[in-house]
Protein backbone atom coordinates (compact mmCIF):
# COMPACT_ATOMS: atom_id res chain seq x y z
CA UNK A 1 0.00 0.00 0.00
CA UNK A 2 1.50 3.33 -0.98
CA UNK A 3 2.49 6.06 1.46
CA UNK A 4 -0.29 8.52 0.63
CA UNK A 5 -3.05 5.91 0.94
CA UNK A 6 -1.61 4.74 4.27
CA UNK A 7 -1.41 8.32 5.50
CA UNK A 8 -5.04 9.01 4.53
CA UNK A 9 -6.23 5.85 6.31
CA UNK A 10 -4.29 6.92 9.40
CA UNK A 11 -5.70 10.43 9.18
CA UNK A 12 -9.27 9.11 9.10
CA UNK A 13 -8.55 6.67 11.92
CA UNK A 14 -7.04 9.44 14.05
CA UNK A 15 -10.09 11.65 13.56
CA UNK A 16 -12.46 8.78 14.42
CA UNK A 17 -10.46 7.72 17.50
CA UNK A 18 -10.45 11.28 18.81
CA UNK A 19 -14.02 12.23 17.99
CA UNK A 20 -15.34 8.96 19.44
CA UNK A 21 -13.32 9.54 22.65
CA UNK A 22 -12.14 5.93 22.75
CA UNK A 23 -8.66 7.39 23.40
CA UNK A 24 -9.89 8.81 26.70
CA UNK A 25 -8.34 7.43 29.88
CA UNK A 26 -11.67 8.21 31.57
CA UNK A 27 -13.65 6.12 29.07
CA UNK A 28 -11.25 3.19 29.55
CA UNK A 29 -11.57 3.46 33.35
CA UNK A 30 -15.36 3.47 33.13
CA UNK A 31 -15.20 0.44 30.85
CA UNK A 32 -13.11 -1.62 33.28
CA UNK A 33 -15.20 -0.43 36.24
CA UNK A 34 -18.41 -1.39 34.40
CA UNK A 35 -19.71 2.14 34.94
CA UNK A 36 -20.43 2.85 31.32
CA UNK A 37 -21.50 0.71 28.37
CA UNK A 38 -20.08 3.12 25.75
CA UNK A 39 -16.76 1.36 25.06
CA UNK A 40 -18.40 -2.05 24.92
CA UNK A 41 -20.97 -0.72 22.44
CA UNK A 42 -18.32 0.89 20.22
CA UNK A 43 -16.05 -2.18 20.20
CA UNK A 44 -19.02 -4.55 19.82
CA UNK A 45 -20.40 -2.56 16.88
CA UNK A 46 -16.94 -2.42 15.26
CA UNK A 47 -16.52 -6.19 15.57
CA UNK A 48 -20.03 -6.88 14.24
CA UNK A 49 -19.38 -4.55 11.29
CA UNK A 50 -16.08 -6.34 10.67
CA UNK A 51 -17.63 -9.83 10.88
CA UNK A 52 -20.39 -8.95 8.41
CA UNK A 53 -17.90 -7.24 6.06
CA UNK A 54 -15.52 -10.20 6.08
CA UNK A 55 -18.38 -12.64 5.45
CA UNK A 56 -19.45 -10.56 2.44
CA UNK A 57 -15.87 -10.38 1.13
CA UNK A 58 -15.53 -14.16 1.46
CA UNK A 59 -18.92 -15.04 0.02
CA UNK A 60 -18.45 -12.95 -3.12
CA UNK A 61 -14.75 -13.90 -3.37
CA UNK A 62 -13.77 -10.24 -3.55
CA UNK A 63 -10.18 -9.55 -4.64
CA UNK A 64 -7.98 -6.67 -3.59
CA UNK A 65 -7.45 -3.73 -5.95
CA UNK A 66 -4.19 -5.40 -6.98
CA UNK A 67 -6.23 -8.51 -7.94
CA UNK A 68 -4.80 -10.61 -5.11
CA UNK A 69 -6.73 -13.02 -2.91
CA UNK A 70 -7.47 -11.22 0.35
CA UNK A 71 -5.25 -11.96 3.33
CA UNK A 72 -7.46 -13.75 5.89
CA UNK A 73 -4.50 -15.50 7.53
CA UNK A 74 -4.76 -16.13 11.27
CA UNK A 75 -2.29 -14.80 13.80
CA UNK A 76 -0.39 -17.45 15.78
CA UNK A 77 -2.15 -18.70 18.90
CA UNK A 78 0.10 -19.81 21.77
CA UNK A 79 0.84 -19.12 25.43
CA UNK A 80 2.09 -15.67 24.44
CA UNK A 81 -1.40 -14.77 23.27
CA UNK A 82 -2.68 -15.23 26.82
CA UNK A 83 0.31 -14.04 28.88
CA UNK A 84 1.11 -11.14 26.54
CA UNK A 85 -2.59 -10.32 26.39
CA UNK A 86 -2.88 -10.00 30.16
CA UNK A 87 0.28 -7.85 30.31
CA UNK A 88 -1.19 -5.67 27.55
CA UNK A 89 -4.45 -5.36 29.50
CA UNK A 90 -2.52 -4.04 32.50
CA UNK A 91 -0.94 -1.38 30.31
CA UNK A 92 -4.28 -0.50 28.70
CA UNK A 93 -5.88 0.08 32.10
CA UNK A 94 -2.91 2.09 33.43
CA UNK A 95 -2.40 4.40 30.46
CA UNK A 96 -5.93 4.52 29.04
CA UNK A 97 -4.35 3.82 25.67
CA UNK A 98 -3.58 0.96 23.33
CA UNK A 99 -1.13 1.42 20.44
CA UNK A 100 -3.39 3.43 18.09
CA UNK A 101 -4.70 5.77 20.79
CA UNK A 102 -1.17 6.48 22.12
CA UNK A 103 -0.47 8.35 18.88
CA UNK A 104 -3.89 9.97 18.88
CA UNK A 105 -3.41 11.23 22.46
CA UNK A 106 -0.12 12.82 21.42
CA UNK A 107 -1.66 14.36 18.30
CA UNK A 108 -4.54 15.93 20.17
CA UNK A 109 -2.26 17.68 22.63
CA UNK A 110 -1.98 15.31 25.60
CA UNK A 111 1.79 15.58 25.39
CA UNK A 112 2.51 13.49 28.47
CA UNK A 113 1.45 10.47 26.36
CA UNK A 114 4.91 10.75 24.78
CA UNK A 115 6.02 8.95 27.93
CA UNK A 116 3.54 6.15 27.16
CA UNK A 117 4.98 5.95 23.65
CA UNK A 118 8.59 5.77 24.83
CA UNK A 119 7.58 3.02 27.27
CA UNK A 120 5.75 1.13 24.51
CA UNK A 121 8.69 1.38 22.11
CA UNK A 122 11.04 0.22 24.85
CA UNK A 123 8.71 -2.70 25.65
CA UNK A 124 8.36 -3.73 22.01
CA UNK A 125 12.14 -3.48 21.58
CA UNK A 126 13.02 -5.38 24.74
CA UNK A 127 10.59 -8.17 23.91
CA UNK A 128 12.81 -9.21 21.01
CA UNK A 129 15.74 -9.83 23.32
CA UNK A 130 13.84 -12.03 25.77
CA UNK A 131 11.32 -13.76 23.49
CA UNK A 132 13.41 -16.93 23.19
CA UNK A 133 13.37 -17.32 26.97
CA UNK A 134 9.61 -16.81 27.33
CA UNK A 135 6.93 -19.53 27.15
CA UNK A 136 5.44 -19.68 23.68
CA UNK B 1 -29.78 6.09 27.54
CA UNK B 2 -28.15 3.91 24.90
CA UNK B 3 -30.57 5.07 22.21
CA UNK B 4 -30.59 8.76 23.08
CA UNK B 5 -27.10 9.10 21.72
CA UNK B 6 -26.14 6.95 18.77
CA UNK B 7 -22.49 8.03 18.62
CA UNK B 8 -21.36 4.54 19.64
CA UNK B 9 -23.16 3.08 16.64
CA UNK B 10 -21.68 5.54 14.13
CA UNK B 11 -18.14 5.28 15.47
CA UNK B 12 -18.35 1.51 15.90
CA UNK B 13 -19.40 1.04 12.26
CA UNK B 14 -16.69 3.45 11.05
CA UNK B 15 -13.96 1.65 13.00
CA UNK B 16 -15.21 -1.76 11.83
CA UNK B 17 -15.13 -0.63 8.18
CA UNK B 18 -11.33 -0.25 8.37
CA UNK B 19 -11.11 -4.06 8.18
CA UNK B 20 -12.68 -4.48 4.70
CA UNK B 21 -11.37 -1.12 3.43
CA UNK B 22 -7.72 -1.98 4.15
CA UNK B 23 -8.16 -5.49 2.78
CA UNK B 24 -9.67 -4.31 -0.50
CA UNK B 25 -7.45 -1.30 -1.09
CA UNK B 26 -4.11 -2.60 0.17
CA UNK B 27 -4.73 -6.28 1.05
CA UNK B 28 -3.55 -5.44 4.57
CA UNK B 29 -4.87 -6.65 7.89
CA UNK B 30 -5.76 -3.70 10.08
CA UNK B 31 -3.54 -3.47 13.19
CA UNK B 32 -1.34 -0.87 14.83
CA UNK B 33 0.95 -2.57 17.35
CA UNK B 34 3.45 -4.05 14.89
CA UNK B 35 3.97 -0.44 13.78
CA UNK B 36 5.85 0.01 17.07
CA UNK B 37 8.52 -2.24 15.58
CA UNK B 38 8.68 -0.05 12.47
CA UNK B 39 9.43 2.97 14.62
CA UNK B 40 12.13 1.06 16.52
CA UNK B 41 13.88 0.18 13.27
CA UNK B 42 13.49 3.69 11.93
CA UNK B 43 15.03 5.41 14.94
CA UNK B 44 17.44 2.60 15.85
CA UNK B 45 19.00 1.58 12.51
CA UNK B 46 20.80 -1.49 13.79
CA UNK B 47 17.69 -3.18 15.14
CA UNK B 48 16.68 -4.91 11.92
CA UNK B 49 18.49 -8.13 12.79
CA UNK B 50 16.83 -8.14 16.22
CA UNK B 51 13.36 -8.46 14.70
CA UNK B 52 14.17 -11.65 12.86
CA UNK B 53 10.60 -12.92 12.63
CA UNK B 54 9.19 -9.66 11.43
CA UNK B 55 8.34 -8.78 7.86
CA UNK B 56 9.34 -5.15 7.30
CA UNK B 57 8.22 -4.68 3.75
CA UNK B 58 4.67 -5.85 4.31
CA UNK B 59 4.39 -3.72 7.45
CA UNK B 60 6.12 -0.53 6.31
CA UNK B 61 2.76 1.09 5.52
CA UNK B 62 2.09 1.24 9.27
CA UNK B 63 4.65 3.98 9.75
CA UNK B 64 2.65 6.29 7.47
CA UNK B 65 -0.60 5.08 9.01
CA UNK B 66 0.75 6.10 12.43
CA UNK B 67 1.86 9.54 11.18
CA UNK B 68 -1.68 9.86 9.82
CA UNK B 69 -3.19 9.03 13.23
CA UNK B 70 -1.17 11.83 14.87
CA UNK B 71 -2.21 14.34 12.18
CA UNK B 72 -5.82 13.14 12.25
CA UNK B 73 -6.23 13.58 15.98
CA UNK B 74 -4.55 16.99 15.72
CA UNK B 75 -7.07 18.01 13.04
CA UNK B 76 -9.96 16.59 15.07
CA UNK B 77 -9.13 18.79 18.03
CA UNK B 78 -7.63 21.92 16.52
CA UNK B 79 -9.53 22.22 13.22
CA UNK B 80 -12.76 20.27 13.66
CA UNK B 81 -12.98 20.92 17.40
CA UNK B 82 -12.53 23.88 19.72
CA UNK B 83 -8.86 23.20 20.43
CA UNK B 84 -9.55 21.62 23.79
CA UNK B 85 -9.09 17.98 24.64
CA UNK B 86 -9.23 16.26 27.97
CA UNK B 87 -8.33 12.63 27.62
CA UNK B 88 -5.85 12.16 30.45
CA UNK B 89 -6.17 13.24 34.10
CA UNK B 90 -4.13 16.30 35.08
CA UNK B 91 -2.15 14.37 37.68
CA UNK B 92 -0.32 12.51 34.90
CA UNK B 93 1.46 15.81 34.23
CA UNK B 94 3.95 15.18 37.03
CA UNK B 95 7.13 13.18 37.55
CA UNK B 96 5.10 10.38 39.10
CA UNK B 97 2.61 10.49 36.22
CA UNK B 98 5.35 10.31 33.60
CA UNK B 99 6.82 7.24 35.33
CA UNK B 100 3.41 5.54 35.61
CA UNK B 101 2.69 6.15 31.93
CA UNK B 102 6.14 4.88 30.97
CA UNK B 103 5.58 1.64 32.91
CA UNK B 104 2.04 1.29 31.53
CA UNK B 105 3.36 1.99 28.04
CA UNK B 106 6.01 -0.67 28.55
CA UNK B 107 3.27 -3.22 29.33
CA UNK B 108 1.36 -2.12 26.21
CA UNK B 109 4.41 -2.46 23.95
CA UNK B 110 5.77 -5.67 25.46
CA UNK B 111 2.36 -7.32 25.84
CA UNK B 112 1.17 -6.49 22.34
CA UNK B 113 4.31 -7.93 20.74
CA UNK B 114 4.15 -11.04 22.93
CA UNK B 115 0.47 -11.53 22.07
CA UNK B 116 1.21 -10.65 18.41
CA UNK B 117 -1.46 -8.01 18.26
CA UNK B 118 -3.42 -5.36 20.13
CA UNK B 119 -6.97 -4.04 20.25
CA UNK B 120 -7.01 -3.29 16.52
CA UNK B 121 -5.15 -6.39 15.32
CA UNK B 122 -6.80 -8.96 17.57
CA UNK B 123 -10.03 -7.46 18.95
CA UNK B 124 -11.17 -5.77 15.74
CA UNK B 125 -9.46 -7.58 12.84
CA UNK B 126 -8.99 -11.04 14.37
CA UNK B 127 -12.51 -11.20 15.78
CA UNK B 128 -13.90 -9.94 12.47
CA UNK B 129 -12.30 -13.00 10.87
CA UNK B 130 -13.66 -15.23 13.66
CA UNK B 131 -10.18 -16.30 14.74
CA UNK B 132 -10.14 -18.25 17.99
CA UNK B 133 -6.70 -16.96 18.98
CA UNK B 134 -7.92 -13.38 18.72
CA UNK B 135 -10.88 -14.20 20.96
CA UNK B 136 -8.42 -15.62 23.51
CA UNK B 137 -6.28 -12.47 23.16
CA UNK B 138 -9.26 -10.16 23.61
CA UNK B 139 -10.41 -12.02 26.72
CA UNK B 140 -6.84 -11.81 28.05
CA UNK B 141 -6.73 -8.03 27.42
CA UNK B 142 -9.87 -7.62 29.51
CA UNK B 143 -8.68 -9.99 32.23
CA UNK B 144 -5.48 -7.92 32.52
CA UNK B 145 -7.37 -4.64 32.57
CA UNK B 146 -9.90 -5.91 35.12
CA UNK B 147 -7.17 -7.33 37.39
CA UNK B 148 -5.38 -3.99 37.38
CA UNK B 149 -8.55 -1.95 37.87
CA UNK B 150 -10.08 -4.04 40.65
CA UNK B 151 -7.13 -5.62 42.44
CA UNK B 152 -4.10 -3.34 42.08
Amino acid sequence: MNKVTSLIFGLLFGIILTKSEVISWFRIQKMFQFEESYMYLVIGTAVLTGVISVQILKRFKIKSLSKENLDFSAKPFNKGTIIGGVIFGFGWAITGACPGPIFAQIGCGEYVAVSTLIGALFGAYLFNFVKDKLPS
Amino acid sequence: MIFEDLNWLIYGVLIGLFVPALLIIGNKQFGVSSGLQNICTTILPKTKSVFSDYNFKSNSWKLYFIIGIILGSFFAVFLLGDGNSYFLPDNFYSVKGVIILFVGGFFVGFGSRYAKGCTSGHSITGLSMLQFGSLAATISFFIGGLIYTWLV
